[in-house]
Parts: C-alpha cells; sequence; structure tokens
C-alpha cells in the first residue's frame, strides 16, 4: 500500500533528532538506489523542473510499472530513493488513486529547504503522467 | 570597523533555520542594504512621494529633484555628466536598450558586421546580442578565456577588426572575479569605429569607475548589486552616442511633440525613460552610492582580498577543490568545484548551516562549457563580509564535503 509506505517512512524521518542525521539518511538512501541503466541517460527521459538532472525510466510488465531513476547530485538522488520506495512497483491505478501531497505527508517542507520540496514536485508530477499515460494504454 | 559597518545591515542579525546566525556569501547575486538606503525609500514614500516630471505641485517638484538628484549622485559617481545617465530597471534592460536602439539605429547597414563578446559574459551580455545578430545577419565574435581565466587580449585584439559594429565585454566576471582591461578593448575598437559597451555590474561593487578613462560609449550596472533596491539599473552612455540612437520603449516623458501625424522624441536621457520611472528604487540607489562615498573603499578592498586569500587557501587544504580562475579569486569572487561532489548537494548542506552561497550555472553557460563543469559554488564578498563569515564558510564547507563523501 502507498499511504502504508509513506507512513512509515514518515515515521524514520520524523524518529531522526536534526538535519544531519535526516540529510544522512536520504544520502544514504540514495547511494542505495539501483544502477541506472546508461542506455536510457537521454534527454528524453530526463525530468523537467529540477535544479539537478534527474532521469526517469518507466517500464510496464504485467500491469505493474517498474521505474529505473537516477540523478547526478547525491541528495537529488536520495529523494528519488525515497520516492521509488514509495512508487516503483505499482499498478497504475494504485499511483492515481494515492494522495498527491507526499511532501506535506512527509513533512519535508520542515524537514528540508522548501526548494528540495520543488524539485520532488517535479518528479512525482512525471511519475504521475507516466501512470496516467499507461492507464490509457491499457484502457 | 567591521562591527560598525555590519551593524548598519539589519538583515546580517538574522538567524536562518532554526536558530543559525546568518552567513551571507552570494553578494555577487545581490548585496544587502544598508539602514540609509531603506531609509531613503521609506522617507520617499512618507513624505515626498507623487509622480515625477508630472505636475507642478510641490511633492511632484520634490519628487522630481529626489529623482534628478539621484541621476546627479550616480553621475558623479562615474565622472559623467548628468544627461549621460538613463535610469534602467537592470544591467539587463540597458543592454537590451542598447541591442534594440543600435539596431533601429543602424539597421541594415549591422548586416555583415559583426558583434563582439567575450567567453566570459553574463547571459545578459549575450543573448541581446545574438537576437540582434539573427535578426540583421550581424555574425556573433567570442573572445577567448584562457586556461587560467584571464581574457585572451591577444584574441580580443585579432578579433576587434573593420567588420566590427559593436564590442560588449564585461569588466568584471561574475564567476572568475576577473577584472578585463576594458581601456585597451575600448580603445580598440574606438579606433575602428566600433560601439564599446562595458558591463560594470560586479566591477562598481569594488571600484571606482571613471568612464571617461575607459573610454567606452556606454557602462551599464544593477543597482541591487551596489546595495541598492532591485528595479533600478543604470545604462550611463556618451551624450553624443546617445544622441544618435533611436528609442527602445516609448509612451509617455520619452517625446518631444506627439500628434497622430508624427511623434518627435526628447532628448537623452528622457528619450529612453519612457512612462514613468522607478522614482524610489532611482532615490535608493542615489542614497547607496553616497553610503558607498562615506567609506574608505581602498581599505574595504585590501580587506575583500585578504578574505578571499583566507577563503582560496582554506579551500585548498582539500585536494579535490578546483578553483576556476583561481588567480581571479582574490578580486572577491571564488567560484570552486570538488572532484566527486555535486555543487548543489554542497550547497544545500550549506545552507542547512546558514551559509548562503549561490551553485548552479550562474547564468555564463558558455563559460562553464568552456571549463568543462556543469555548475560550480560560488562565494562572493562584499564590503561587509567578515572573517567570522569565512570561518563559518569553510568550517560548514568541510562539514558537507564529509557528509557526501
Amino acid at each position: 500500500m502507498i499511504s502504508q509506505t509513506i507512513e512509515e517512512i514518515a515515521k524514520t524521518l520524523d524518529a531522526l533528532p536534526d538535519w544531519e542525521e535526516r540529510y544522512g539518511a536520504i544520502i544514504a538512501m540514495g547511494k542505495g538506489l539501483a544502477q541506472y541503466p546508461e542506455e536510457h541517460r537521454t534527454e528524453q527521459f530526463k525530468v523537467k523542473g529540477c535544479q539537478s538532472q534527474v532521469w526517469l525510466h518507466p517500464t510496464l510488465r504485467n500491469g505493474t510499472i517498474y521505474f529505473d531513476a537516477d540523478s547526478d547530485a547525491l541528495i537529488v538522488k536520495g529523494l528519488v530513493a525515497l520516492l521509488m520506495k514509495v512508487y516503483n512497483e505499482r499498478t497504475p491505478a494504485e499511483i492515481l488513486n494515492s494522495k498527491d501531497d507526499l511532501a506535506q505527508q512527509l513533512s519535508l517542507e520542515q524537514h528540508l529547504s522548501p526548494n528540495r520540496a520543488n524539485g520532488l514536485a517535479s518528479m512525482m508530477k512525471q511519475i504521475r503522467l507516466y501512470a496516467l499515460a499507461y492507464s490509457l494504454v491499457k484502457a | 570597523m567591521i562591527q560598525e559597518l555590519r551593524s548598519q545591515f539589519p538583515i546580517l542579525q538574522r538567524y536562518v533555520h532554526g536558530g543559525k546566525p546568518l552567513v551571507y556569501l552570494d553578494n555577487a547575486a545581490t548585496t544587502q542594504k544598508p539602514q540609509s538606503v531603506i531609509d531613503a525609500i521609506s522617507n520617499f514614500y512618507t513624505t515626498s512621494n507623487a509622480n515625477a516630471h508630472r505636475g507642478g505641485h510641490a511633492l511632484g517638484a520634490e519628487a522630481t529633484a529626489l529623482y534628478e538628484g539621484a541621476r546627479s549622485t550616480v553621475a558623479e559617481f562615474l565622472h559623467a555628466q548628468h544627461d549621460s545617465i538613463v535610469f534602467t530597471r537592470g544591467a539587463t534592460e540597458s543592454l537590451n536598450l542598447l541591442a534594440v536602439s543600435i539596431e533601429r539605429t543602424y539597421g541594415a547597414r549591422l548586416a555583415g558586421k559583426s558583434i563582439v563578446v567575450s567567453e566570459m559574459e553574463h547571459h545578459a551580455n549575450i543573448v541581446p546580442w545574438q537576437l540582434l545578430c539573427e535578426r540583421t545577419g550581424a555574425d556573433l565574435r567570442v573572445i577567448r578565456v584562457t586556461d587560467d581565466g584571464s581574457l585572451d587580449m591577444e584574441h580580443a585584439l585579432e578579433h576587434i577588426d573593420e567588420s566590427c559594429a559593436v564590442v560588449s565585454i564585461v569588466h568584471m566576471s561574475n564567476v572568475l572575479g576577473t577584472i578585463n582591461d576594458v581601456q585597451t578593448v575600448c580603445a580598440r575598437a574606438k579606433e575602428l569605429g566600433a560601439i564599446a559597451i562595458v558591463d560594470g555590474s560586479q566591477y562598481v561593487v569594488h571600484h571606482d569607475v571613471n568612464v571617461a578613462e575607459i573610454g567606452c560609449d556606454a557602462y551599464v550596472f544593477s543597482g541591487h548589486k551596489l546595495y541598492a533596491p532591485f528595479g533600478i539599473g543604470v545604462l550611463c552612455g556618451r551624450y553624443e552616442f546617445l544622441a544618435e540612437l533611436e528609442p527602445y520603449q516609448t509612451g509617455g516623458a520619452m517625446i518631444d511633440r506627439v500628434s497622430f501625424e508624427k511623434t518627435t522624441y526628447g532628448e537623452p536621457p528622457v528619450r529612453f525613460e519612457a512612462g514613468t520611472p522607478n522614482i524610489e528604487g532611482a532615490i535608493g540607489l542615489g542614497a547607496a552610492i553616497k553610503w558607498l562615498s562615506g567609506l574608505d573603499r581602498d581599505a574595504i578592498r585590501t580587506k575583500e582580498h585578504s578574505l578571499a586569500k583566507n577563503l582560496v587557501e582554506g579551500l585548498e587544504s582539500d585536494s579535490r577543490v578546483r578553483i576556476l580562475g583561481k588567480r581571479h579569486a582574490l578580486n572577491g569572487i571564488v567560484s570552486l568545484v570538488v572532484d566527486g561532489i555535486h555543487a548543489h548537494d554542497l550547497g544545500v548542506l550549506m545552507d542547512e548551516q546558514g551559509v548562503a552561497v549561490r551553485t548552479g550555472h550562474h547564468c555564463a553557460m558558455p563559460l562553464m562549457q568552456r571549463f568543462g563543469v556543469g555548475s560550480t559554488l560560488r562565494a562572493s564578498l562584499a564590503a561587509y563580509s567578515s572573517r567570522e563569515d569565512v570561518d563559518a564558510f569553510l568550517h560548514a564547507f568541510s562539514k558537507s564535503c564529509r557528509m557526501l563523501g
């Protein structure tokens, strides 16, 4: 369940005592992100509206969306990894039916500077667009 | 001295991110404003607010006197005559004004001519000329930057030839801190009959300027980088040059006579100031220049140099650090990359520690490309920068590198 995963992440972040620990956790998440396939590191799969470069590549298999994602900046990569925990390997319907206020649910604006949250919004929009596209293809 | 100076900037007393004292080292993007500038703006609205150059009532006369007084202050600051000073929205508008007015004035004669800029220009001194070239069939030529971040003067003097119509060069680079020999460039341009323009946005913040000595036709800068408000800038033109130029925008105030058959324009500077001007901005800029002239600028420059030296030395203790145009960084603008670490990540973590720096391409993508980097972290100094700022920067920098390493 998407909402359950978000709750778990929120709990983990809330338990961290200060900004150093929170960024430390996000950076660690980024380092743990699966290798991005080089053949998809192209303009087509770049997410617009981020200050650093972000790539997001979707594949639909048996009704589930599998994302590859990456960023050239480590903190953004950590946020990408966080999004992957929430939205990777879900069906288009699951993604589209989930609330789109992830940043608020995770209190990211309190935990991180607002600029980070803006980049996150661009990535989320792209994830939802892919989900929408796949839901239409199926129909 | 430094504490007294800092106390004139109310914003420097504030805290960010829950209790971290602000360390402001993003001065090349914009400087903070002293109390006297804030007061000048506030006093104008409290006591003298009216439109300038319109209506003969008491407040209108006061507003006009304040606005024109600010023009005189700017003229004195640049050692220019009063009517050479055109108020604009900023350096960007000044350069757009020049590009558009030059095209309207010289039009078809620009086809086949060349416009010369350098590789270290801000986008504001590239794009208006690029578009002018597209519209007129002129050719954009670019003076190279050397590996150590200097303007390649040999290349410059080669590039400025008989075909050259305009040369527009930055006085001090907003990325590298390089101060260019604009006198020589302008002399070469003038010798060949080209128009010589200098973008002084960063230079005026640290140095006194004499436009006659530089020998340019136009010198431009923004107010907000010079301790003045946003939305006000200067185009200082040689009067005879301005007098030949067609207007940029049209409307109220800039006309001589209007009828439906034919409109004639006013003389400079009003010819280039269509519509109600930014009166509070001009007054704020005048106040900022007066504030500056009360300081010992030589002493401040010496201090900025020594702080920049501390910065560079501190940074170089990490072997992964590469400072772009290092020999010019002592002028107060330090741009760097760290091997294996994205500048953006550093900026985020330094911000969390209260240190405001700029990360990105600094509106100078061609220069970034020249040095083979996507973005840099830039620390830039101002009159109120202190040893404590530098220490806090270095401390936050190494802590951030550790977290990302």
